[in-house]
């Protein structure tokens, strides 16, 4: 089986300091992987290299795509890296206001993913709409609200519902529950579980938050200053872990 | 089914002075087809701890774990990952779920996962909360509000709902009253006859002695604890 | 009186101004549609008044042009005598407001309903000349979203303007797609006017003075203004006939006539109606 991406050696310093140095991967169709770690671990800045948001200073970034196999997006050309940031990617943030437009209705936060691959047809394209914003429990009678008026755990909903609705294979999350209030978070969770499973999504999801892992993911990366210090089954990094830093974090979890 | 071959387990403390505390030594076992066997000693001698890490959840520091052709202490994520879905089944002693799904889908989600259809993963599952005595006014709702023994019920409806080749069995009979206790032994007995290979652990002597073809005494492979 | 004296450039600019803005429109007029910077002057009048199209008809105005200058289709406005006015002193060009007589014609906000001919240029003033710019305020964005033809964005402003009203809203500045590759905004034309951008016999000149982009359309070029299937453009005017001259297809402005909700609908284009009532057409309210 081809990895879905395939990610070798990527490297990114700031100046002297290190952002992320040398983490290699292969991620397979299906597969959800988390990356944990303080703030200052490097793995925003990894997640920012993958999704073609950062130029790595090394390192390949090989991407399974639909028309010409493995292709490295580090160096394939901008245009046709935009092109998978619109179709095949997406790319969920932390803070819904930077992933909407806020000035536009929830319909056409949407369908623009869908006009942007050459949708042309209004009544299509705001069923489509409609249909997303039902699969992110939104009501539908909210299609022509702006998000302005939508709550922080809706903002995030449609922001995901906007990314998956041109049925991407791979999806990066930025601390997706990052800012919600906690019963909030469990809805989102859920719904992103069940929209992982039923799309058969493939996703890399930075996280400080060891139980948004637990539930999402299957795989687990630990960061430290930059570095890679342990990978495993994501029960197993969690309950049984290795590595000095991995037992520190996974022991300064509060319990409820 | 399930072979262990020189298998063993220590934890180091990083974060307590690096101590390193030997669990398990030198581990060999084997379970067929068809057999369902006991892991028994006295409790701190490793019993759960070995159950763990025959699911793949705890590490093994040296030797193999082979479920059916698959070694688990060499195997990728992914690999472990299918080996779970469609080999290995578990049930622990809590269940553990996302809130807010209803315990209908809880226990269809293992048959859904190896691709039985909608219908028929509920159908299967509302026999198996029959069998279990769920009253169905609960089944829509989800099982984290619900006591004790209800939740122990549910999750052994969830490990017996997809026919695993191998399971395992954490105190299955824990907390149950006669009648459930008797539904959870006869799903047992059938998962045997089927040809599943079964370890379990079972404080309850007369339940061990009615399903289990042999024990295995897990101390012998206890630093500090072998006689 | 003019201002002409040899030791002076004509028409306005200093040479080495003249020269860049020819070579932005030449490089405009190579690349229909795509918007060229250029380093745009102070010119005596205030940004907003029509600078970046004074510019440009300063750059391409000759000795032997006849100018006309509308706004709002009008001859007669202050804008448009301002800028009339202004060459007439600057350059001493003959000016007019025949539209078939005039080789240069600056305009604000409207194409002559005639149809312009080979050997004419029609300058338009713009004010904004992104498109992209109401959805997407980051110049850098747009600029690659240009380069990349990544156009999405511009139907999610025409969807926008369905869902809010029913119909798309937009009624001028209606974006338009040019040789099926740059989105170009017309300049605040109302959409009745779009059909007559494509295929023109004229050579169309865009000057943005605040915003310094130049951009162009050569003669007989293609202009296809976007829509959707199933909510197609419509060029719309007012349903009445002009209450001067009669004219049934030309554009029309709205004129309250008295304080008791009085109205009348006479053509925006004053050298179109003015010709029609010379040749003897009349409308119902022409006196």
């Amino acid at each position: 089986m081809t990895p879905l991406l395939s990610v070798q050696g990527i490297t990114k310093r700031y100046g002297h300091h290190i952002g992320c140095a040398d983490v290699s991967f292969d991620l397979y169709p299906g597969e959800v992987m988390g990356i944990v770690g303080e703030s200052g671990s490097g793995k925003s800045t990894l997640l920012n290299c993958l999704a073609g948001h950062m130029t790595p200073d090394a390192g390949q970034v090989v991407f399974d795509t639909r028309a010409d196999g493995p292709r490295d997006t580090v160096t394939m050309s901008e245009p046709a890296r935009r092109m998978l940031g619109r179709t095949d990617w997406a790319f969920v943030h932390q803070n819904a206001r930077d992933g909407l437009r806020m000035g536009v209705s929830a319909g056409g936060n949407v369908g623009e993913r869908l006009m942007a691959v050459g949708a042309r047809n209004y009544g299509d394209i705001r069923a489509q709409a409609t249909d997303w914003l039902g699969r992110v429990e939104i009501d539908a009678t909210r299609v022509d609200d702006r998000p302005t008026t939508f709550s922080g755990g809706m903002q995030q909903r449609l922001q995901i519902a906007r990314n998956l609705v041109t049925g991407p294979r791979l999806v990066f999350m930025d601390e997706p529950t990052g800012g919600l209030d906690v019963s909030v978070q469990a809805r989102l969770l859920d719904l992103l579980r069940g929209l992982v499973r039923d799309m058969g999504l493939s996703a890399i999801i930075v996280t400080h938050d060891l139980a948004v892992v637990r539930l999402l993911a299957d795989r687990l990366m630990v960061m430290k200053s930059g570095h890679v210090v342990e990978a495993g089954l994501t029960d197993q990094v969690l309950d049984d872990p290795q590595h000095a830093y991995s037992q520190l974090l996974v022991s300064s979890v509060l319990q409820v | 089914m399930i072979d262990l071959n020189n298998v063993s387990k220590t934890f180091t403390l990083h974060n307590q002075g690096s101590a390193v505390i030997e669990v398990l030594n030198d581990v060999s076992l084997s379970v067929a087809a068809g057999e369902c066997v006991a892991l028994t000693g006295a409790s701190g001698a490793g019993k759960s701890t070995l159950m763990r890490m025959i699911y793949g959840n705890y590490m093994a520091q040296a030797g193999e774990i082979r479920i059916g052709d698959v070694d688990l202490v060499q195997a990728e994520p992914r690999e472990i990952i299918a080996v779970r879905r469609e080999v290995l089944g578990y049930v622990s002693q809590f269940l553990r779920v996302v809130p807010r799904v209803q315990t209908l889908d809880v226990v269809a989600e293992p048959m859904r996962a190896v691709g039985v259809s909608a219908d028929a993963a509920q159908a299967r599952a509302q026999a198996l909360l029959s069998q279990l005595n769920i009253p169905e006014r609960l089944w829509t709702l989800s099982p984290t509000t619900f006591s004790g023994g209800e939740q122990q019920r549910v999750n052994i409806a969830r490990g017996f709902a997809h026919a695993y080749p191998a399971m395992l069995l954490d105190e299955p009979t824990a907390s149950l009253d006669a009648t459930n206790r008797e539904v959870v032994l006869t799903l047992i007995e059938e998962a045997k006859a089927r040809g599943a290979a079964i370890i379990g652990i079972f404080h309850d002597e007369a339940a061990r002695a009615r399903v289990c073809d042999r024990e295995i005494d897990v101390s012998r492979f206890t630093p500090g604890m072998a006689a | 009186m003019t201002m002409q004296n040899d030791a002076y450039n004509f028409a306005y600019l200093d040479e080495q101004t003249k020269r860049m803005i020819r070579r932005a429109i030449l490089k405009g007029l190579a690349i229909p549609g795509y918007q060229v910077p250029f380093a745009s002057r102070e010119m005596p009048m205030p940004y907003g008044w029509g600078t970046g199209g004074v510019q440009v008809s300063a750059a391409v105005l000759t000795p032997e042009d006849t100018f006309k200058v509308i706004d709002q289709g009008a001859d007669d406005t202050t804008n448009a005598v301002s800028i009339r006015t202004f060459f007439e002193r600057t350059a001493g060009v003959a000016t007019t407001t025949t539209t078939r007589n005039a080789t240069v014609i600056q305009t604000r906000h409207r194409i002559p309903e005639e149809p312009l001919t080979e050997g004419q240029i029609l300058v338009y003033q713009v004010p904004i000349p992104e498109p992209l710019r109401f959805l997407e305020p980051r110049e850098s964005e747009t600029r690659k979203m240009h380069s990349l033809e990544e156009y999405g964005l511009m139907h999610v402003k025409l969807y926008e303007d369905i869902a809010r009203h029913g119909h798309i809203a937009t009624s001028y500045a209606y974006p338009v797609k040019v040789e099926g590759r740059y989105v170009m905004d017309p300049s605040p034309i109302p959409k009745f006017d779009n059909p007559k951008l494509g295929n023109m016999a004229a050579i169309q000149l865009f000057g943005a003075g605040r915003e310094q982009r130049i951009y162009a359309l050569p003669p007989y070029t293609q202009v296809v203004s976007l829509d959707f299937e199933d909510h197609p453009f419509v060029a719309s005017k007012a349903d009445h006939p002009c209450g001067m001259c009669g004219a049934e297809d030309s554009y029309l402005d709205e004129v309250i006539i008295d304080d008791a909700g009085g109205r009348m609908f006479v053509c925006s284009d004053t050298d179109y109606c003015e010709g029609r009532q010379t040749a003897g057409h009349k409308g119902k309210d022409a006196a």
